[in-house]
C-alpha cells in the first residue's frame, strides 16, 4: 500500500481497545478522514473514493447511498482492509475505536476484521463457500477470535443461528449453505458476523438479493441485533426505503464523493442536492398520490477514469441553468452547510436556493400530498416520509422453512 | 453413492468387454498376420507358417478363440494348442505367443516397476505444479507469476521424449549427476538403490507435468481467490494462510482432480517413454515390446489395463468430487 499522507504514530499492536459504549468518550467508534482510494484498473487508474469523511458512533446507524461505481463499496472494503494491499493507494485516515488502521499489517487488521468491524455481503449464497457446513463457518469466525475448542465453538455457532431465527439450530448448523433458503442464507451471515461481538457492522447492499418480503425481516433483524450488541452499522445501498427505515444518518456518494451528508430526516425532507433529488424521484411508492410520478435520474453515472471536470453530477443535472456561469463545468463545490442546516446536514451543490426548488418543483412531482408538510415542517417524526411502507411484522408472514 | 459406483462398474465392464472385442477384431481381420512375425523371413513355407498357426492357437475360428479367452477372466484356463501347453490360473488374459507364459504373471512381475514410476512421478508433478501454479496465482500480474507462465509454456512446447532424452544424455552420461536409471525393488535391493535408480525419471516426469498442473491450478486459483466466498473468510479475520489454503485451494482443486485422475490412470498403464528411455521394464515397455512382436495376448492385455485404470480413475475422480463438493450429487 502507497501511504501519502504523514505516518501514523503506531499505537500497542494487536487488540483495539475496548470501546466504550458513548459514556467518557465523544469520538464516534469509526471516524473516517478525508480517505482517498486509487486502485490501477486494465483502462487505467482509478480514483473510486475521493476526500471522503464520515463517522458512525455506537448504537447508530449510517446509510452510504449511491449508485453502482459511486464508491460506496470500496470505501467500506478499506475500512475493512479487504481491498488489495500492493495495488491499492490509499491516504486519509480510518480510526476504528479511537486506532488508527489504515496502512496496519495485513496481520495486524486481521485481528480488527470479524472481531471489532464485521462485515454482510448483498449475495449470501456467494459469499458463504459452498464446500462447507454453516455451522463450520461461523465456527471458524469465532475460533479466529477466540482459542476455544471446536465444540465450544460449535455451541456458540448453534447459539448464534438460533439468536438470528433459524429455526431448529441444532440440526440446522450441520447443513451446507445451499440447503438453506435465501433468507436463512443472509441470517447465517449476519450470525457469522455477529459472532464476535463487533462494535461496527458494515452491511453491503445486505437486501439486495432477497425477496421483498425477506428484505423487511433481514431489515428487522439487524434493528432488533442492534439493539442487543450496541453496535454501530453501515448500511451500504442504492435503495433510500432502506435507509428511510435503518439509518439515523445517510451518506449520498456521487462518482467517489459525499454529496449531501445529514440526519435521515434531514435528507429525506430537505434534500438539497439534484442527485439526492433524482434518487428520492425514481424510488417507487405504493401509499403515494396516485397523481406522483417516478422520474429516473438521466444518463449514466460517470466513468472514473475520466471523471467529468467541475461537479461530478453536472452532466446529467436538470439544474444547471439556475447556477450564474459555468461554475459547475469548471469548479467542484465544496461540501458546505445547508439552508436546512439542522444536524450537521451538508450538501456539494453551487444552486444559490436549493430548498426552494425542491419545494416548488420536485416534491409536488412527486409526492405532492406532502408539499404543505415539508414546507412548514411540520412532518411527523414517527411517520418517517412515505417512502416506505412499514415492514410487515413476523407475524403476518409465514415462516420461512 | 454405493448404488452409483455399483452401476458405474457394471458400465465399466461392460466397456472392458467392448475393448477387448475391438482389439480381437483389429487384430484378426486386419492386416497383420502375427504368425509371420514368428515365421524366420528365410525360410518360411506354407507348411512352417501353418504349423506357426496351429502352434499358437490362431488357425481356429475367431469367435471360438475369443470365448475361450474370455473364459480365462472368469475361471483359470490349461492351455493347450501345439507345443503349448501352459496352466494359466485366474485371472487368465492368455498366454505370450513370445514368452509362453501366463500374460498376468508376466505383466504382474514388471508392475512394481511401472508403479513405481507413476507415484514417485505423480508425486513431483502434483507437488511442483500445485506449489508453483499457487504461488503465481497469489502474485498475479508480477514478475515472478510472468516467469512461471512462461517456463511452463517454454517446458510445455518440448517434446517429451527430447526433454527425457536430453536429461539423461547430459545428467546421467554426460555429467553423472545421475546414477545409472532403471527399477531395482527397494525390499531385495535396498531403498538408495531403488530411489537412485528413479530419481530422473521422477524428476523428468516431475517437471514435463508439473507445466499444465501450474497454469491449471495457477487460474483455478486466481478465479478461487476472486470468489465472494474468499473475501467473507478474510473479513472474518483469518490469517492468509488459512484464507488461502482452506478457503480458495478447496475450491481451486477440483479441476485439478479431474485431470489428475486421468494423467494418473494413462502413467499407471506404463508410460512407453518413460521407460523406453530410462531403461525401465515395466508395463508400457512390456506393450512396445508386444506390438512389434504382434504378442495378441500381450497387447490385448495391456490395451485392457490401459482401459481399466482410465475407468477406475474416473469412477473415483468423480466420488472424489462429492467429497469436495457437497453439492455435487451421485445419481
Amino acid at each position: 500500500m502507497t501511504q501519502t499522507n504523514e505516518p501514523v504514530p503506531q499505537r500497542e499492536a494487536g487488540y483495539v481497545s475496548e470501546p466504550t459504549d458513548g459514556a467518557g468518550t465523544d469520538a464516534p467508534f469509526l471516524v473516517v478522514e478525508d480517505l482517498t482510494v486509487r486502485f490501477p484498473t486494465a483502462d487505467g487508474m482509478v480514483q473510486a473514493v475521493s476526500d471522503l469523511s464520515y463517522s458512525v458512533a455506537q448504537g447508530k446507524t449510517l446509510g452510504i447511498v449511491g449508485e453502482s461505481g459511486s464508491g460506496k463499496s470500496v470505501s467500506s472494503l478499506a475500512v475493512m482492509g479487504l481491498h488489495d494491499a500492493k495495488r491499492t493507494q490509499m491516504s486519509g485516515s480510518i480510526r476504528v475505536g479511537g486506532k488508527e488502521v489504515l496502512g496496519l499489517s495485513n496481520d495486524k487488521m486481521r485481528r480488527i476484521r470479524g472481531r471489532e468491524v464485521a462485515m454482510i455481503f448483498q449475495d449470501p449464497l456467494t459469499a458463504l463457500h459452498p464446500f462447507y457446513k454453516v455451522g463450520v463457518q461461523i465456527s471458524e469466525a469465532y475460533q479466529a477470535h477466540h482459542d476455544v475448542s471446536r465444540s465450544k465453538a460449535r455451541t456458540k455457532a448453534i447459539e448464534m443461528l438460533d439468536r438470528v431465527g433459524i429455526p431448529q439450530a441444532r440440526t440446522r448448523v450441520d447443513d451446507y449453505p445451499h440447503q438453506f433458503s435465501g433468507g436463512m442464507r443472509q441470517r447465517a451471515m449476519i450470525a457469522m458476523a455477529l459472532v464476535n461481538d463487533p462494535s461496527l457492522l458494515i452491511a453491503d447492499e445486505p437486501t439486495t438479493a432477497l425477496d421483498v418480503t425477506v428484505q423487511a425481516q433481514i431489515l428487522d433483524l439487524l434493528q432488533e441485533l442492534q439493539k442487543d450488541f450496541n453496535s454501530a452499522i453501515i448500511i451500504i445501498t442504492h435503495d433510500l426505503g432502506v435507509v428511510a427505515e435503518m439509518a439515523d444518518e445517510v451518506m449520498v456518494m456521487y462518482a467517489g464523493r459525499a454529496v449531501e451528508y445529514g440526519t435521515t430526516r434531514q435528507i429525506l425532507t430537505h434534500p438539497e442536492m439534484p442527485y439526492t433529488w433524482g434518487l428520492l424521484s425514481s424510488v417507487p411508492d405504493v401509499t403515494a398520490d396516485p397523481e406522483a410520478r417516478l422520474i429516473p435520474i438521466k444518463g449514466n453515472p460517470p466513468s472514473l477514469l475520466k471523471p467529468p471536470s467541475g461537479c461530478a453530477f453536472h452532466p446529467r443535472c436538470p439544474h444547471m441553468d439556475k447556477v450564474p456561469g459555468d461554475l459547475c463545468q469548471t469548479t467542484l463545490p465544496d461540501l458546505t452547510v445547508a439552508q436546512h442546516a439542522e444536524g450537521g446536514h451538508v450538501k456539494r451543490c453551487h444552486l444559490p436556493d436549493p430548498s426552494a426548488i425542491y419545494e416548488q418543483e420536485i416534491l409536488p412531482e412527486i409526492a405532492p400530498d406532502l408539499v404543505e408538510l415539508v414546507v412548514n415542517d411540520e412532518l411527523p417524526a414517527e411517520t418517517g416520509t412515505g417512502l416506505v411502507e412499514d415492514s410487515p411484522s413476523d407475524v403476518v408472514l409465514p415462516k420461512e422453512r | 453413492m454405493f448404488g452409483y459406483i455399483v452401476r458405474r462398474l457394471i458400465a465399466g465392464v461392460l466397456v472392458v468387454i467392448a475393448v477387448t472385442m475391438i482389439v480381437f477384431a483389429i487384430f484378426f481381420y486386419g492386416p497383420n498376420d502375427p504368425a509371420l512375425a514368428y515365421c524366420p523371413e528365410s525360410k518360411c513355407t506354407q507348411a512352417r507358417l501353418d504349423n506357426i498357426r496351429h502352434n499358437l492357437g490362431l488357425d481356429r475360428p475367431a469367435p471360438q478363440q475369443y470365448v475361450e479367452y474370455m473364459s480365462g477372466y472368469v475361471k483359470g484356463r490349461h492351455i493347450e494348442s501345439g507345443a503349448i501347453s501352459v496352466d494359466c490360473s485366474w485371472p487368465c488374459l492368455g498366454v505370450s505367443f513370445k514368452y509362453r507364459v501366463p500374460v498376468f504373471d508376466y505383466l504382474w512381475q514388471r508392475a512394481p516397476a511401472t508403479f513405481a514410476v507413476a507415484i514417485g512421478g505423480a508425486i513431483c508433478f502434483l507437488t511442483l505444479g500445485l506449489s508453483s501454479g499457487i504461488f503465481a496465482a497469489r502474485r498475479r500480474g508480477t514478475l515472478a507469476d510472468k516467469g512461471i507462465v512462461s517456463a511452463s509454456l517454454f517446458i510445455n512446447a518440448i517434446p517429451y521424449y527430447l526433454l527425457a532424452l536430453l536429461a539423461y544424455l547430459y545428467l546421467v552420461q554426460g555429467l553423472g549427476l545421475f546414477p545409472e536409471t532403471g527399477y531395482h525393488s527397494p525390499f531385495t535391493e535396498g531403498v538408495p538403490a531403488f530411489v537412485g535408480g528413479l530419481a530422473l525419471p521422477w524428476l523428468v516426469l516431475g517437471i514435463a507435468y508439473c507445466t499444465q498442473y501450474a497454469r491449471f491450478s495457477r487460474g483455478a486459483m486466481v478465479d478461487a481467490l476472486n470468489e465472494d466466498y474468499v473475501r467473507t473468510a478474510r473479513a472474518k479475520g483469518l490469517a492468509e494462510r488459512t484464507v488461502t489454503r482452506r478457503h480458495a485451494l478447496r475450491a481451486a482443486i477440483v479441476p485439478v482432480v479431474t485431470i489428475f485422475g486421468l494423467d494418473f490412470a494413462y502413467l499407471l498403464a506404463g508410460t512407453v517413454f518413460t521407460e523406453k528411455i530410462f531403461g525401465i521394464q515395466g508395463i508400457g515397455l512390456a506393450g512396445l515390446d508386444a506390438v512389434q512382436r504382434t504378442d495378441l495376448p500381450m497387447i490385448s492385455a495391456t490395451v485392457l489395463l490401459g482401459a481399466v485404470f482410465i475407468i477406475v480413475a474416473n469412477i473415483v475422480v468423480d466420488i472424489l468430487y462429492s467429497v469436495i463438493d457437497p453439492r455435487v450429487r451421485l445419481s
